[in-house]
């Protein structure tokens, strides 16, 4: 590993997009709160009714106004509240990625996780591991000059 | 006689069966006092960790029915509080009560907790069943409802030696009143609903278990372990501290048990125990779980295949013994385990755990309260019902619901609630909506021009306060674009905040306000509605989560957790500047119901409806009403069947609001709830229009006919069930009968289990045995399921000389004509069994005509092609397509009563959109921009719920008329998920609330900008 990468990994604190679905995902996030499991704080979060509503369009501009990664979270396959709006989500979230590497950026900055509203220690571990993936990956290079 | 009805029920027990059967009744009209002797509501259900067969998280699942039943306005709670008497007649009781003394303040306690941290007195906490510690002063458990403190004076610290007094030193509130007394009130209900619940098994007394060893623990102790809000947090672990690796649970502790004279089989301890052995296992896969049982009985709904996987891929050992005691090494307190193998031999086995899977059991309080309520008890201590009148006590007026009427899992105790809901609410139906209550608002302000926000930070205490500088966030927040005024409160929930917030709106005059504290999910409603009491549109109003999603999960970071802050109130900000109001519509409902299928459920929930005033079509496909019922010939307690379906059929057809159709199938249906309409064709191939606002599916299912299974075919005596109960009927000639049970169930194609044939084979080898007590009968079984009070049918076919064998799978009976060879697992013998009637049990199948009814109504099968409710554990007689509703054995296989406690609620569950006087639709729907569509129709394949449709319509554009397809949304079947905004291509379709310019205002405010950039 080059040495100026862990250099950055250890001060640096990325700015990560989190789309929560409301049944699922953010009362994962909640949970973790509740539960007092700590995290990095990375992660701002937007709530959504169903992970089924995210868009490329707000996907993409979130890379393009500075997210370093993008992470959409809902429920677990077969849980969704909306039936099954999450194998939607799924469909998006491969075409999306695959959408990623034309704009030059590395795959592990959109992720997908399956987080119930039970599950709010897995929240945190969650966060914690995207979390140092994209400090591994460093700041993503569509992130405008000037932005935090 | 109509004016001396009280239009208002008092519900005892604030468990999920008196939660479910308080919303039931409020939503239909009427004013419900709910009334729990503990501090909150919640029962049982709060305590466990996960629900079978889901693996549902409980509490997930019980917290929202528990704050939409504390706010609801047609319910009263009264919690901490005792019935101390029930006088009157139905339709006019006094119930008086008394309400315990908190010594806290309900009206200014915010349940902050800053009292439980500075209380010195620990005590142990019975939520966590004694494995850890509260305080003297403590909330039950942390999603309590009413969010309110209580001190436990025989534990406090002032109130015992008149010393300490921290909590109240340390409440800003001024809430803890150490001289508050108890209360006595009178309340008056027309009816009354008894929901004590049960208590759970103490083991005590069963010294051979060694109950008192620290690493032997009840199955109540072992849902708390695996919880993440229990003990540990969640990480299972022995008394050592270190995680078990072999964990045993010993079943039918305080169940099956004649010496403590437990008969009856507590019919949930099996599947709680399988799903206690596969959570552990997904603590952590390496954990070895065995349970020792008698017989494993998953008899439900997705119970057996749950089981099987259970055993198959989780490999769970399931041991066929029950051990007589555990034993434990004095030195090193190991675990030991004697019990006997299949071939009879003494196996002994250490394990790191053991977990006694208790019984269910009648309480005190459930006796004592039976006793003031004057209802009848049964031997075992539950409230008293019969076979046609499951929810009804011997005192007219007063029902029963849940564990208190006998042992029973979760979906049987809300369908029993909603049914006793539907009685209460048909005797008092003269006196619907006269105790209603309803908010009253002042008109909304416009709103148009610039946006003008107020923002409100919350300190929450210290949660809040003690980790995110919360004045720099309140002047930060001063300096965002059309922040009119910011400002911070300690409590933003409490009463007092609230009306702070509807000044702050006035004097401003504020169209926009925000608020920072904890989660929308729980709080939002409420300070929606303290916005609406200002005048403004309550979707003007947006809540930002900065105590979950950040004081509390950044404790060590306070900068970082401030400027996160920041940033979390920037993106409301901007978010709540582009929100729009926003209203329900109103859409207008008939008020009749079809019933579909005229057997004893349909029939029952067709009268129950009607009883409750409103008109039901019943449409039968038969010549004749009565539907499975009229091929069995007596009940399990050995009564004639058509004693109580004679009495029913009569009501049904002498009934003025009910419409029988008999011969006729119901063969189109289009529209949603509140205005379906549909075709009804008749033998004659006559079609009819009926139209309805509600449907209620009860169209049963059949017995198999078992051909290919144990030689059925070959040899005219062997026959089924129900043709026996025929020949019960008639000349019974036998003299050697041998019963078959799981005749084409539990196998490869039918991998459910029928849940009523182990309870018929018994009822008729009874039968039999009464008629002539020298014929030899024999049942070969898989695993006795006689479950609950039927138990007993089972002792007594035993004590008759019925000999029961055990069969396996693997092994099948071989079946001649005269003969039977099977291979007994129990005992290890190959036996020869003279027989000259085979009987074998097969199992109720699916008619196969759900398969044309569920596409109808937009409703799914299950895979064994029973029709599948919504929630498998919460809304068991309900369907996601809203107006629609099941019950009976269309949902699985059950037996009569528990068909009518289904049917009964299927009815209640009608009779709360029924009593209605329009419907509302969600607010937070999509809307269509006809402008933009392109009528590409993505949006109507993604609509989960069938709500968009294209229709064609005709435009002119540049002076030439054309056709063109636009899409359109119906607001009654739009719930919202926002998929299709999603699937749009061009931008046409939005979902309110979350419209993409309100998301993308929160994508763009994520970041900050540099002074140049900006
Ligand atoms: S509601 Fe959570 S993913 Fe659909």
């Amino acid at each position: 590993m080059e040495p100026e990468k862990t250099e950055i990994s250890k001060s640096w604190e990325p700015r990560i997009v989190m789309f929560c679905c409301n049944w699922c995902s953010y009362a994962g996030a909640d949970g973790a709160g509740i539960g007092r499991f700590q995290q990095p704080a990375s992660m701002r979060i937007i709530r959504v009714m169903c992970s089924s509503r995210v868009d490329p369009v707000h996907v993409f501009s979130a890379f393009l106004e500075g997210a370093d990664a993008v992470l959409i979270t809902g429920c677990h396959l077969g849980d969704c509240h909306y039936i099954n709006g999450n194998e939607k989500t799924l469909v998006k979230f491969n075409f999306m990625r695959s959408m990623l590497k034309e704009l030059g950026l590395e795959e592990e900055r959109l992720q997908l996780n399956w987080i119930s509203a039970s599950e709010g220690e897995k929240f945190a571990e969650v966060v914690r591991m995207v979390t140092e993936q994209v400090r591994q990956l460093g700041p993503s290079v569509l992130k405008p000059e000037g932005v935090a | 006689m109509k004016t001396d009805i009280t239009g208002a029920v008092a519900v005892v027990g604030g468990g999920i069966a008196g939660v479910q059967a308080s919303l039931d009744l409020a939503n239909s009209g009427y004013k419900v006092y709910l009334i729990e002797s503990g501090p909150t509501i919640g029962g049982k259900m709060a305590q466990l960790d996960k629900t079978f067969p889901t693996s549902d998280c409980a509490a997930c699942i019980l917290s929202p029915k528990l704050v939409e039943a504390s706010r609801h306005p047609n319910i009263e709670l009264l919690t901490y509080s005792e019935v101390l008497a029930i006088d009157g007649v139905a339709g006019d009781f006094t119930v008086k009560i008394k309400k315990k003394s908190r010594y806290v303040d309900e009206t200014k306690c915010t349940g902050c907790g800053d009292c439980i941290e500075k209380c010195p007195k620990k005590v142990s906490d019975g939520f966590n069943e004694g494995l850890a510690p509260r305080k003297a002063i403590y909330l039950s458990f942390p999603q309590a409802v009413p969010r309110i403190m209580t001190i436990d004076p025989e534990n406090c610290i002032y109130l015992s030696k008149g010393k300490c007094g921290n909590c109240a030193k340390v409440c800003k509130r001024g809430a803890i009143d150490y001289a508050q007394k108890d209360q006595k009130l009178s309340l008056k209900a027309g009816a009354v609903i008894l929901a004590a619940g049960f208590e759970a098994f103490n083991p005590k007394g069963l010294e051979a278990y060694r109950p008192e060893h620290p690493d032997v623990v009840t199955s109540l102790q072992f849902e708390r372990l695996l919880n993440a809000s229990g003990p540990y947090h969640g990480h299972l672990q022995t008394s050592k501290g270190t995680e078990p690796k072999k964990i045993a649970f010993i079943q039918c502790v305080g169940s099956r048990n004649q010496k403590l004279s437990k008969k009856y089989c507590s019919s949930v301890c099996c599947m709680y125990a399988v799903k206690q052995a596969v959570i552990a296992k997904e603590h952590d896969p390496e954990i070895e779980c065995a349970i020792f049982n008698i017989d494993i009985r998953a008899f439900g709904k997705g119970f057996e295949e749950f089981y099987q996987r259970a055993r198959n891929e989780k490999k769970v050992r399931f041991i066929r013994s029950r051990p007589s005691c555990v034993e434990a090494n004095p030195l090193k307190g190991e675990l030991r385990i004697p019990y006997e193998n299949e071939d009879g031999s003494i196996a002994h086995e250490e394990f790191d755990m053991v977990v006694l899977s208790i019984g269910i059991g009648a309480s005190e309080s459930g006796k004592e309260l039976a006793r003031l309520a004057g209802v009848g008890l049964t031997g075992a201590g539950f409230i008293n019902t019969s076979i046609e009148n499951p929810m009804s006590t011997n005192r007219p007026g007063i029902f029963a619901a849940g564990a208190v009427q006998g042992p029973k899992d979760i979906p049987d105790t809300v369908a029993q609630a909603s049914g006793a809901a539907a009685k209460a609410g048909a005797l008092l139906s003269p006196a619907r909506g006269t105790l209603e209550s309803k908010k009253e608002f002042p008109p909304e302000k416009a709103v148009a021009g610039e946006p003008k926000v107020g923002v409100v930070v919350c300190q929450c205490g210290t949660n809040i306060g003690g980790f995110v500088n919360v004045p720099e966030v309140v002047s930060y927040a001063n300096t965002l674009k059309n922040v009119a005024v910011a400002r911070e409160e300690m409590y933003a929930c409490s009463e007092d905040a609230q009306e702070r917030i509807k000044e702050m709106i006035a004097e401003h005059g504020l169209n926009r306000v925000l608020v920072a504290s904890c989660t929308p999910r729980t709080h939002e409603p409420l300070f929606q509605e303290s916005c609406r009491a200002a005048g403004l549109n309550p979707y003007l109003f947006e809540l930002v989560n900065i105590r979950e999603h950040c004081s509390w999960i950044h404790q060590q970071e306070p900068e970082k957790a401030t400027e996160k802050a920041k940033d979390i109130v920037r993106m409301g900000v901007s978010r709540v500047r582009c929100l729009a109001p926003l209203y329900k519509q109103e859409l207008s409902l008939g008020h009749n119901a079809l019933v579909l299928g005229g057997g004893i459920s349909g029939l029952h929930a067709a009268l129950e409806i009607a009883e409750n005033e409103f008109e039901v079509l019943l449409v039968e496909k038969e010549p004749e009403l009565g539907g499975l019922l009229r091929d069995i010939t007596a009940l399990q307690d050995g009564r004639k069947t058509g004693k109580i379906l004679l009495p029913l059929l009569e009501k049904v057809r002498a009934h003025p609001l009910i419409t029988v159709m008999t011969g006729s199938e119901l063969i189109e249906v289009n529209g949603s709830v509140g205005n379906f309409k549909g075709r009804v064709r008749d033998r004659e191939d006559r079609e009819q229009e009926v139209s309805f606002a509600v449907a209620v599916l009860a169209t049963g299912a059949e017995e198999l006919s078992p051909a290919g299974y144990f030689s059925y075919g070959e040899f005219p005596n062997i026959i089924t069930q129900s043709e026996l109960e025929a020949e019960l009927e008639g000349d019974f000639k036998a003299k050697h009968v041998v019963m078959v049970q799981c005749a084409g169930s539990r196998n490869k194609e039918r991998p459910y289990c029928s849940r009523v044939c182990c309870i018929t084979a018994v009822k008729n080898a009874l039968r039999i045995k009464e008629r002539d007590p020298s014929v030899i009968v024999h049942v070969l079984y898989r695993e006795m399921r006689t479950y609950g009070a039927w138990e007993e049918l089972y002792s007594r076919a035993r004590a008759a000389g019925v000999r029961f064998i055990a069969y396996s799978d693997t092994r099948l009976p071989w079946i001649g004509e005269n003969e039977v060879r099977v291979y007994d697992e129990i005992t290890g013998f190959d036996l020869e069994i003279e027989a000259d009637l085979i009987v074998l049990s097969a199992p109720l199948v699916a008619p196969a005509s759900n398969r044309q009814i569920a596409p109808m109504f937009k409703v799914p099968l299950d895979s064994n092609g029973f029709f599948l409710e919504v929630h498998i554990k919460l809304r068991p007689v309900d369907f996601a397509t809203e107006g629609v509703f099941l019950c009976g054995t269309a949902q699985a296989p059950k037996l009569v009563d528990e068909s009518i406690a289904q049917a009964a609620a299927a009815a209640s569950r009608a009779c709360t959109i029924l009593s209605r006087k329009s419907l509302e639709s969600s607010a937070v729907i999509s809307k269509v921009d006809t402008e933009l569509c392109v009528g590409c129709g993505a949006c109507e394949k993604v609509c989960p719920y069938g709500a968009i449709s294209l229709t064609e319509v005709l435009l002119q554009k540049q002076g030439v008329f054309y056709k063109a397809k636009k899409s359109g949304i119906n607001p009654a079947l739009c719930k919202g998920c926002g998929a299709c905004a999603m699937s749009c291509p061009t931008g046409a379709l939005d979902q309110q609330h979350f419209k993409n310019d309100q998301l993308l205002a929160q994508v763009k405010d994520v970041f900050t900008y540099s002074e140049e950039v900006r």
